[in-house]
């Protein structure tokens, strides 16, 4: 017996009424990374790099590199204003290697395998115009690739994230610990670099899963427990923390048996995300929305997919997008109380293969928030069924859609039907004018 | 020799015919011939009644120099096609009249035999008491062995339908042309490698008698020569000569390529280049590992293996030899390959003509719609053939819409036509003229002519084209009768015809004499001793005929004049002395193809044949016709011009029930028409295509299922509506028959999205993918209780969005409502259609209209882009909307079918030709109903 909530097949909301299926990957798809307006990367287990075109779809470039999975991918764009702009893509895998990729003639610039374990996160830091890799140890590069210094072996496990904090600081989450490094000059030389460890919180009780930075004083960390710490960005100290998303204690009228049944697994903070007001995490199945000058949940959504949510985005419109294992990606809306939203609409048919939803119970979650989330909710404005597996992250490109990347080796480019159909009348009108065929031929 | 059976039929039809002209009363167009033979409760289609074979065949035969004509073989290779019919006899006829000029030998003035590369005859030959008419293709193959190097040869297309030959002599004549283009080929690669073979004997003689005679002369020292001696000097002498003489022979058959090269019509064989011989279809493969190619070159080069031997000076008396047979002539690999093309001629022509002729109609009409044809019709179809020649003869038909590339490919057919009378065009030249060029030129001019023939057979093309009959016999159409003052004896009317091709061929080739014209009338006669005579014959004629000639400014395009009355007295004398040699009374049908301009007068004028043979062919085929000649003005000008729509527009605006009956009435005249061509020469209605043969099965089938579906299940119309919107349907179902049953049954309502694949899966057993719904619109599926299955259920309910399901078991489906009205005039249950292949025409006529609605819709600009910058998106929108439902017509639902085609189209057009195109997933967030029975 499920308790997600369903929307029922008439989306209005719902904007993607086109979608088209990228085949290439032959193993799982766990990264997209956005390299400018009109162009993704994408990579997983399968050790390709691919790049497309997320306008048509088109496959541009397939980069062949690595022997292993890829573990971590980040753009890097030149910053140079005199130059052309030049897109680079740097990819870390487990064969121990990190190439450096250009994006323009889909070449290998350089290859880099000197590492002692596998690079795990990547992160670069546009100001000064290095990147940062994140594995057993850390190490800190420029754009030619030169190793600029490094720090001292750190645990074996290795750094699963980093982000970059003001004051040429980086946080680096290593097991439970937190650890701020501070990048500086060395003292002589012009391109020397000192990395040195500034820091150590030790606040969360389990593995640290997620790292965010929500603007220049702030930054929040969530654990595999549930734990979510708001930290100030200067002087790393803990502005808040919440620590019970999925207590139901706090929820009188839920069972008893469902807490007992919860494993950390559904209480780990997958995936964060923040805007200006809010943080949004991905906790277990559910989304909660943390306001950070509250400080506490405004709304949530507890049981948003059939199994844990892997990433969630918020889109400019008030909406947020998360993508799941259960293989279905959903759009939210995080709405004002006062507008009580309507009865989803039942569909009447899901029971007539004997695996349908009860949707009775569709608006009920919304309702529990209602004492602890008296101002927001989040409505379930529309879904996206297509991937046969998880779902393991998406990209958001406005209008031109969004990319979803899946276990079953696929990427689909969901689109805006009304969209592609008059940009298609376009290019028909424009191919008429270019081939002459407006001109009545006599 | 030979009889004439037909006269008396001609004349009585005559009469009768004249009968039915002289009552006045009705204005032409309100009258409707009668039809005399009712009385006999005669099927009037049933033209089957006075044959005596059951279909279409197309029969080989042979003037064998020892038995004469001989029929050789027949395709179909069955029994029971020619059944009672007398091949003998008719191969008696056809081979009599033969008028290619066969002549080979020493030509006066040479030293040596010299080949001729004739070209075919073609000529139409009828013989209406034994209900058969054909098409009869002559053509002469080289033998070494045969008299005067050659062998007669002829191919007819032997039909109980007149009309059809005549109206499809131009694509009968083509494809035969083809078949003889590859017999020929191989012949002479044949004769060459005979030739070769003969030399290097005639060589091997000469070194033994040469060393005979050298050891006669060192035995005799007597001084003087024995006649021994002698005997063996003359016989080196003619064996030196006879090596000169096949050498010469073999340099002439090696030379062909470059002197047929000068004609673009026919396909220049060249032996470096096997590619070109695939060209003219005679052959299917033309990998350049070709057996042809390998052969050739061994043809034409040594042959190590062969040991000459010694020729005795007198060879054996001809009588006495074996002749080769056909296979032998030309090479197994071009025997097979010309047999397989007759097969595919036969495979072609069955059928009714009317039927062939819509056939053509529309599909030369398809291929214009190439912006829209992909959607619904069979592309393979389409692109099969090359288009050229049935665009060409559809439009052809009708006369006023004749396009400036038709008049450039055949100027010369059309002048003939319009200037002379549609009669003088009949008879203008019966004989064929190419040879005749090759006959008069070559042993005069021998090499002076090289700029002339060009001019000169272009000329005569024309005139093979314009007419095709023989000289004596005949048989004056129609036509005929509309010329004033000829009611006069056959042998009269026989005689124009061998008068005025003298005139036209000796305007044409100033320097050719009538003798050699003669000649090539003679050819076909068996003795060589009435040559002479007929020179005398026809000698005369032919200077009666010069001042006419001479007369016509049209370089003797226009023959009228010799036909008026005043002439016939001139040539009185002349037809006396012809009917001494009158070497055929048989009747010959002269008439131009179906592409030329005459048919509908001719309807008019003939509605009947004196042996209950109708000639007019049923009425929706003239329709269709006339539909034609309104039509193409429009489809070639502007781009989709409006009138698609406006046919539409009034046809919406009618009411229901008109437009009900209207269909009905249209359903009813289609069924009609296919139970009529069911009924004619070949009983059986069949494609005008070969290898449309399995598709036309196929639809015929298709219809009947579909048939059924729509009067079995209540929900037909929104389980339809989802495949033409784009929705792909699901057929789950335990049974593989049933589910591939009813699969088929509605595939005929899938829009293809692209060229190449028709989105439709007939039976899939593992659980569906998304990738799957991009790929097709229609999907067998298999219901299993096994663990399988239930994954293959969890697929469908987790993307039930994109699918309707069909339960075949439970009898269910599962899609979004419909209340749109064009699928209940495509899938009405209470449709009185009875026939698959008449369902499947309706549907076919109801979604050509939407895939003009959709053209339509996807092509005006403003539907879809501002007018000015400054304009709203809505504005636009709503536009769009207007015109999809007020000018439209469309209602609900439909709306949503047309803008899937236009998606389709608009993606069809963007396509670049090369890449395959992403397929995309288009859908809506509808809610779905379950319908029960």
């Amino acid at each position: 017996k499920s308790s997600v909530q369903t929307v029922g097949e008439e989306q209005i909301q719902n904007p993607y009424t086109e979608l088209l299926v990228l085949k290439g990957h032959q193993d799982i798809v766990r990264f997209l990374v956005q390299i400018d307006d009109c162009r993704f990367a994408s990579a997983g287990d399968d050790g390709i790099v691919f790049l497309w075109n997320a306008q048509t779809g088109e496959k541009l470039f397939e980069l062949h590199g690595h022997t292993h999975k890829i573990t971590a991918i980040a753009p890097f764009s030149s910053s140079d204003a005199f130059e052309e702009k030049n897109h680079l893509i740097i990819t870390a895998s487990a064969d121990r290697t990190v190439i450096v990729w250009d994006c323009t003639s889909g070449r290998q610039v350089q290859k880099v395998s000197c590492f002692h374990s596998t690079v795990k996160c990547l992160t670069v830091l546009q100001r000064l115009d290095v990147w940062l890799s994140g594995g057993s140890d850390l190490c800190v590069w420029n754009r030619k690739l030169d190793l600029l210094c490094k720090t001292s072996h750190l645990t074996d496990a290795g750094i699963s994230a980093l982000v970059e904090l003001p004051k040429n600081c980086v946080a680096a989450a290593v097991g439970k610990e937190l650890i701020i490094f501070r990048l500086s000059d060395s003292n002589n030389e012009s391109e020397g670099w000192n990395v040195f460890e500034v820091k150590r919180l030790v606040d969360h009780q389990d593995n640290i899963l997620s790292l965010v930075s929500v603007n220049d004083l702030t930054f929040v960390t969530g654990s595999h427990v549930g734990e979510l710490i708001v930290w100030d960005a200067l002087d790393w100290t803990k502005q808040a923390s919440e620590c019970n998303f999925w207590d139901s204690s706090v929820h009188p009228d839920v069972q008893p048996e469902i807490k007992l049944s919860q494993s950390p697994n559904e209480t780990s903070v997958q995936h964060l995300t923040s805007d200006e007001e809010c943080v949004f995490a991905a906790v277990g199945k559910g989304i909660y929305v943390y306001n950070l000058q509250m400080k506490r949940v405004i709304a949530c959504q507890r049981t948003a997919h059939d199994s844990s949510v892997l990433h969630i985005e918020k889109l400019p419109n008030r909406q947020l997008i998360s993508c799941s294992e259960d293989g279905s990606v959903r759009i939210w809306e995080l709405r004002e109380k006062q507008q009580l939203p309507a009865e989803p609409v039942p569909t009447g048919f899901f029971n007539m293969w004997g695996f349908g939803r009860a949707n009775k119970q569709a608006n009920q979650a919304a309702k529990k928030m209602q004492e602890n989330t008296p101002v927001y909710f989040l409505e379930l404005v529309g879904d996206l069924i297509g991937h046969s597996s998880a779902v393991q992250m998406f990209l958001y490109f406005g209008e031109l859609g969004l990319a979803t990347c899946s276990a079953d080796h696929l990427i689909i480019l969901w689109k805006d039907g009304e969209r592609e159909s008059s940009l298609r009348s376009l290019t028909v009108f424009q191919k008429l004018a270019l081939n002459g065929d407006l001109q009545l031929k006599l | 020799m030979i009889s004439a059976p037909d006269v008396v039929a001609f004349t009585r039809e005559e009469e009768l015919e004249d009968d039915l002209y002289r009552e006045p009363p009705l204005p032409e167009e309100y009258s409707v011939p009668l039809f005399p033979f009712a009385g006999h409760g005669a099927n009037p289609w049933a033209k089957v009644a006075g044959s005596k074979f059951t279909r279409d065949f197309i029969l080989i035969s042979e003037f064998s120099e020892q038995v004469g004509p001989q029929p050789l073989l027949t395709i179909p290779d069955d029994a029971k096609v020619s059944g009672t019919f007398d091949l003998n006899y008719f191969s008696l006829r056809i081979m009599s009249v033969d008028y290619q000029a066969s002549f080979v030998g020493h030509p006066p003035g040479s030293a040596y035999p010299k080949l001729n590369f004739v070209e075919d005859s073609k000529v139409v030959l009828g013989d209406s008491k034994e209900g058969a008419f054909a098409y009869v293709h002559h053509l002469t193959l080289y033998d070494l062995e045969a008299r005067g190097f050659v062998r007669p040869f002829c191919m007819a297309y032997i039909s109980a339908d007149e009309h059809k030959i005549m109206q499809q002599f131009q694509e009968l004549s083509t494809e035969f042309s083809k078949a003889s283009e590859c017999l020929k080929t191989g012949n002479r690669k044949a004769f060459a490698s005979e030739l070769e073979k003969k030399l290097k004997d005639l060589d091997y003689t000469r070194t033994v008698l040469h060393n005979e005679t050298e050891a006669q002369k060192k035995a005799n020292d007597k001084g003087y020569y024995t006649t021994q001696a002698i005997e063996k000097a003359n016989e080196l002498a003619s064996v030196e000569k006879s090596i000169i003489e096949h050498q010469d022979l073999l340099r002439q058959i090696r030379s062909y390529p470059y002197r047929k090269l000068k004609e673009s019509e026919f396909h220049p064989y060249e032996p470096e280049c096997a590619l070109d011989r695939a060209d003219t279809g005679c052959d299917q493969d033309s990998a350049p590992s070709d057996p042809a190619e390998t052969s050739e070159t061994h043809l034409y080069t040594h042959i190590p293996s062969y040991t000459p031997k010694l020729i005795k000076a007198k060879s054996a008396k001809c009588f006495d030899k074996k002749l080769k047979t056909l296979e032998e002539l030309c090479d197994v690999y071009f025997f097979t390959q010309t047999l397989d093309q007759l097969h595919h001629i036969e495979r072609t022509f069955r059928g009714d003509v009317c039927y062939l002729l819509t056939e053509q109609i529309s599909r030369a009409l398809l291929k214009q719609q190439s912006v829209t044809n992909f959607l619904f019709e069979d592309v393979s179809f389409l692109d099969e053939k090359p288009p050229e020649k049935q665009y060409r003869g559809c439009q052809g038909l009708s006369q006023d819409t004749m396009d400036g590339r038709c008049l450039e490919e055949s100027v010369t057919p059309k002048v003939v036509i319009s200037l002379g009378s549609y009669k003088s065009s009949v008879e203008c030249v019966p004989i064929k003229m190419e040879q005749e060029m090759e006959d008069s030129e070559e042993p005069r001019m021998s090499e002076s002519v090289t700029s002339e023939p060009q001019e000169n057979l272009d000329y005569l093309d024309a005139d093979i084209k314009g007419s095709i009959s023989s000289g004596e016999s005949i048989e004056v159409l129609g036509t005929e009768k509309s010329g004033s003052g000829l009611t006069k004896s056959e042998s009269q009317a026989s005689l124009p015809v061998m008068a005025s091709p003298q005139a036209g061929r000796s305007k044409v080739g100033s320097r050719r004499t009538v003798s050699e014209d003669s000649i090539e009338v003679l050819s076909t006669c068996p003795s060589e001793s009435l040559i002479p005579e007929d020179f005398k014959a026809s000698y005369p004629s032919a200077i009666n005929e010069e001042p006419y000639a001479d007369n016509d400014d049209e370089r003797g395009l226009r023959f009228a004049p010799r036909l008026s009355p005043g002439v016939a007295d001139e040539r009185d004398d002349v037809s006396k002395q012809e009917s001494l040699v009158q070497v055929d009374a048989a009747c010959c049908i002269g008439k131009e193809s179906p592409n030329f301009l005459e048919p509908l007068p001719e309807l008019g004028q003939k509605p009947c044949e004196e042996d209950g043979v109708v000639r007019i062919p049923p009425q929706p085929y003239r329709a269709a016709e006339q539909g034609l000649r309104g039509g193409f003005p429009a489809h070639d000008g502007v781009p989709g011009g409006l009138l698609p729509y406006e046919l539409d527009s009034r046809y919406l605006s009618g009411s229901r029930e008109v437009s009900k009956s209207s269909l009905d009435e249209c359903s009813d005249s289609t069924s009609y028409i296919s139970s009529a061509a069911s009924t004619c020469s070949d009983r059986t209605p069949s494609p005008a295509h070969a290898a449309c043969q399995a598709g036309e099965r196929h639809r015929k089938r298709a219809g009947q299922n579909a048939l059924r579906f729509i009067r079995q299940y209540p929900f037909a119309h929104p389980a339809i509506y989802s495949l033409l919107s784009g929705r792909t349907l699901v057929v789950l179902g335990e049974d593989e028959a049933m589910v591939k049953k009813l699969v088929t049954a509605l595939s005929i309502f899938v829009p293809n999205c692209s060229v190449y694949a028709k989105p439709v899966k007939h039976w899939v057993t593992s659980p569906l993918h998304l990738v799957d719904f991009q790929k097709w619109k229609l999907i067998g599926l298999q219901r299993t209780v096994s663990p399988a299955g239930v994954n293959v259920l969890h697929a469908l309910s987790r993307y039930s969005r994109y699918l309707s399901i069909l339960d075949a078991d439970s009898k269910t489906l599962r899609c979004p409502l419909y209340k749109g009205t064009v699928v209940a005039r495509l899938a009405d249950h209470r449709t009185q259609i009875k026939r698959g292949s008449t369902y499947y025409m309706h549907v076919q006529s109801i979604l050509t209209q939407l895939c003009s609605k959709a053209f339509l819709f996807t092509f005006c600009h403003h539907l879809h882009l501002p007018i000015s910058e400054r304009e709203p998106e809505e504005s636009v929108v709503n536009r769009r909307m207007n015109f999809l439902k007020l000018q439209l017509g469309l209602a609900n639902e439909d709306v949503k079918i047309v803008q899937y085609l236009a998606e389709l189209l608009k993606l069809h057009y963007i396509q670049e030709p090369g890449q395959g195109g992403s397929p995309l997933l288009r859908f809506d967030y509808v809610p779905s109903f379950l319908y029960k029975i």
